[in-house]
C-alpha cells in the first residue's frame, strides 16, 4: 500500500508539470503577436516593445518556459497588467468568497444528493423515486446560470427574502454573509446534487442485491440498520470519489455562479482578466484552479486506499 | 434425463438475437425517455432548419421604440433592451446552439478516435498520448475552454475548438479501451497475417467494433457542447455578441430581471429542453446499442 501511495504521488508530478506547460502555452496560442492584441490598435511601437520586454516575450521560447518554471518554483506568477500588483496577491484577495461559496455548494450537493439517492433506491419505482429521478435529470440538464436567474427572480425580486446580488465578507458577521450566499450555493450545488443522487441510487441498487444484505435481513436485522449499516456503508466507497470531486468540480463552476450573483470572487476576476486580455492573471488563475483540481483528485485517490480494504494495490 | 434436457438448452443457446425492428418496438415501450428525447431532438433540428419560416422577424433588427416591451400580439415573448424580438432571437439561437454542439462533438470524436486508435494500437505511443490526455483532463473543462478562447480570440470556430479539446480525452479513453480488447482477437491476427496494412486494419477492422459506444458518447458530448457554448456566451467569452446565442440573450437579460423578466424565460426553456432531450437520447441510445447493458437488463 505504501508503494501504491508513493507511486500515485510520483504520478501526479508529470501531470502537474504538463498542466504548468499547457498554461504557459496558452499565451503562445494567440495568433499573431499577443502584445499587439493586448494593447489594441492604438499602441505605439515603444509601448509594444516595453510590454514585450516586461512579459519576457523577447527571449526564445525554451528560455521563457524555463523562466516560467523558475518563477513558479518561487511562487511567483508574475504581475497583473491592469491591476498593477502580483497575480498571487490579486487571487488571494478574491479567494474567500470563492472558497466559501464552493464549500457551501458542496454541502448543498451532499445534503440533497445522498438522502434522495438512498430513498430512491430503497423505494424503487415509488412516486418519490420517479419524482426525484425526474428532478435529477432536469437538474443535470438545466444550466446553472438559468437556475440562478430564476432563483433571483423568485426569492430576490418577487418575494424579497434574499439579496439579489453581491457579497458580504465573513467579517461582517456570519448571518449577513450567509444571506448573500444562500441562493448562489443552491444554484451551484443543484446540478452536482442531482448527479450525486443518481449515482447514489445506482450504487445502492447494486448493493441491495448482494448476498450479505439478504443475509442481514434473514437474520432479522431491522430494515433501517440493513440500509444504513450494511448497504450504504458499502455503496459509500465508490461514492467517495464523487463526493471528493464535488469540491473540485464546483470550484470551477463558481466562475459562472459568481457572474450571475455579482460575487467578487476569483471567478469574476478570471472573466475580467479575459475581457482585458490580462494574460499573466488569466494564466495564474487557470493554473491555480487546475493544480487544486489535481491535488483534490490525488487526495481522493489516497482516501480510497484507506477506505476499501478489499483492494490490494501493488 | 440429460437426453431430454440437452436439446432444449442447445436451442436456447442458438436462438438468434431478436431482430433490430423487434428490439426497437420493445425499446419504445421500455424506455419512453429515450423516445421522448429523440423526438424532441428531431423537432429542435427542424426548428433550426426552418428558423426563417417559423420566426419571420429579423432577430438582430434594433427597434428602440419598443425597448423592453412585454409580451404582445406583435412580439409574443416580448422584446429585449434593444427592442429586438425575443421569440425570433430564441428561434434563430437554435442554429448557434445546435451548430456549435454538433461541431464540438464532431471535433471531440475526430480527435478522440485518432488519439484512441493510436494509443490503443501502438504500445509505444500509449503512455505518452494517455499522459497528454490526463493533462487535458486535469483542467476543469470550463476553465480550460475559457483559457483557450481567451488566447485564440472570440469566434464560433475557436469556441468549437476550445470545447472540442476539453472533450477529446473522454472519447480517446473510450476508443483506446475498445481497441485494447479487440486488438488481441483472432480476426485481427488473421488480417495482419494476410498483410493488411495498419491504417486499413485500424479503420476497417478495429474502428467498426467501437462505433456503438462512440455514438453514445458523442450524444453526451453534443449535450455538453450546447451547455458549454451557452455558458461561455453567458460569461461573455463565447462567440461574438452579434450572434443571438441563448447564453448571450440570458446574459443580456440579467441586468433587466426586475423590469423585463420575460427576457430570460424563452431562451432558458429552449436551452434546458435541448440539453435534456440530448441527455435523454444519449441514455436511450446507450440502452439500445450497448450490448453489455442490454444483457444485464
Amino acid at each position: 500500500m505504501t508503494r501504491y501511495i508513493i507511486r500515485r504521488l510520483l504520478l501526479a508530478i508529470p501531470v502537474m508539470l504538463l498542466v504548468a506547460v499547457t498554461t504557459f502555452l496558452l499565451l503562445h496560442m494567440t495568433p499573431g503577436d499577443p502584445v499587439s492584441v493586448l494593447l489594441g490598435p492604438d499602441a505605439t511601437v515603444e509601448q509594444i516593445e516595453e510590454m514585450r520586454e516586461a512579459l519576457g516575450l523577447n527571449d526564445p521560447v525554451h528560455i521563457q518556459l524555463l523562466n516560467w518554471f523558475r518563477d513558479l518554483a518561487r511562487g511567483d506568477l508574475g504581475e497583473s497588467i491592469f491591476l498593477g500588483k502580483p497575480v498571487t496577491e490579486a487571487i488571494a484577495e478574491r479567494a474567500q468568497p470563492t472558497l466559501l461559496l464552493t464549500l457551501l455548494a458542496s454541502l448543498v450537493a451532499i445534503c440533497v444528493g445522498l438522502p434522495f439517492g438512498v430513498i430512491s433506491a430503497v423505494r424503487r419505482g415509488s412516486t418519490i423515486d420517479v419524482g426525484a429521478m425526474l428532478a435529477a435529470m432536469v437538474g443535470i440538464s438545466m444550466p446553472t446560470f438559468w437556475l440562478g436567474l430564476n432563483l433571483i427572480f423568485i426569492f430576490g425580486v418577487k418575494l424579497r427574502w434574499l439579496p439579489v446580488q453581491g457579497y458580504q465578507p465573513l467579517s461582517e458577521g456570519l448571518w449577513t454573509s450567509l444571506r448573500y450566499l444562500i441562493m448562489p450555493a443552491l444554484t451551484l450545488g443543484a446540478a452536482q446534487g442531482a448527479l450525486l443522487a443518481r449515482m447514489t441510487r445506482s450504487m445502492m441498487l447494486e448493493v441491495l442485491h448482494e448476498d450479505y444484505v439478504r443475509t442481514a435481513r434473514a437474520k432479522g436485522v431491522s430494515e433501517r440498520r440493513v440500509i444504513l449499516r450494511h448497504a450504504l456503508r458499502n455503496a459509500f466507497i465508490p461514492l467517495v470519489t464523487v463526493i471528493g470531486l464535488t469540491f473540485a468540480v464546483l470550484i470551477s463552476g463558481a466562475v459562472v455562479t459568481e457572474q450571475v450573483f455579482g460575487i467578487p470572487g476569483a471567478g469574476q476576476l478570471l472573466i475580467r482578466a479575459v475581457n482585458r486580455r490580462d494574460f499573466p492573471l488569466i494564466q495564474g488563475i487557470v493554473l491555480i484552479v487546475a493544480l487544486l483540481y489535481v491535488i483534490i483528485n490525488l487526495i481522493v485517490d489516497l482516501i480510497y486506499v484507506f477506505l476499501d480494504p478489499r483492494i490490494h494495490y501493488s | 434425463m440429460t437426453v431430454v434436457e440437452r436439446p432444449r438448452a442447445l436451442a436456447d443457446q442458438i436462438r438468434p438475437e431478436p431482430s433490430f425492428g423487434k428490439r426497437v418496438g420493445h425499446y419504445v415501450r421500455r424506455h419512453p425517455g429515450g423516445v421522448l428525447g429523440s423526438t424532441l431532438v428531431l423537432l429542435i433540428v427542424l426548428i433550426a432548419i426552418f428558423a426563417n419560416q417559423i420566426a419571420g422577424q429579423d432577430p438582430t433588427a434594433l427597434n428602440p421604440a419598443e425597448r423592453l416591451a412585454g409580451p404582445s400580439a406583435a412580439h409574443r415573448f416580448g422584446t429585449d433592451n434593444f427592442g429586438r424580438d425575443l421569440f425570433s432571437r430564441t428561434v434563430h439561437g437554435t442554429r448557434i446552439s445546435l451548430g456549435v454542439g454538433f461541431g464540438v462533438s464532431l471535433a471531440a470524436l475526430l480527435g478522440g478516435i485518432i488519439f484512441g486508435l493510436l494509443a490503443g494500437y501502438y504500445r509505444r505511443l500509449d503512455a505518452p498520448l494517455m499522459r497528454l490526455m490526463d493533462a487535458v483532463m486535469a483542467f476543469p473543462g470550463i476553465i480550460l475552454a475559457i483559457g483557450i478562447v481567451a488566447a485564440t480570440g472570440q469566434s464560433i470556430a475557436n469556441v468549437i475548438l476550445a470545447l472540442g479539446v476539453v472533450y477529446i480525452p473522454r472519447v480517446a479513453r473510450l476508443v483506446r479501451s475498445v481497441v485494447l480488447s479487440v486488438r488481441e482477437q483472432a480476426f485481427i491476427e488473421a488480417a495482419r497475417a494476410i498483410g493488411v496494412r495498419d491504417w486499413r486494419l485500424l479503420g476497417r477492422h478495429i474502428l467498426p467494433s467501437s462505433w456503438s459506444p462512440i455514438i453514445v458518447q458523442g450524444t453526451f458530448v453534443f449535450a455538453e457542447g450546447v451547455l458549454g457554448e451557452a455558458t461561455l456566451s453567458f460569461l461573455g467569452v463565447g462567440p461574438p455578441p452579434i450572434y443571438p446565442s441563448w447564453g448571450t440573450i440570458l446574459s443580456e437579460a440579467r441586468p433587466f430581471i426586475r423590469e423585463a423578466p420575460w427576457m430570460m424565460i424563452l431562451p432558458g426553456i429552449a436551452l434546458t429542453v435541448t440539453v435534456l432531450s440530448l441527455n435523454l437520447m444519449g441514455d436511450g441510445l446507450r440502452d439500445l446499442l450497448d450490448p453489455r447493458l442490454r444483457r444485464r437488463a
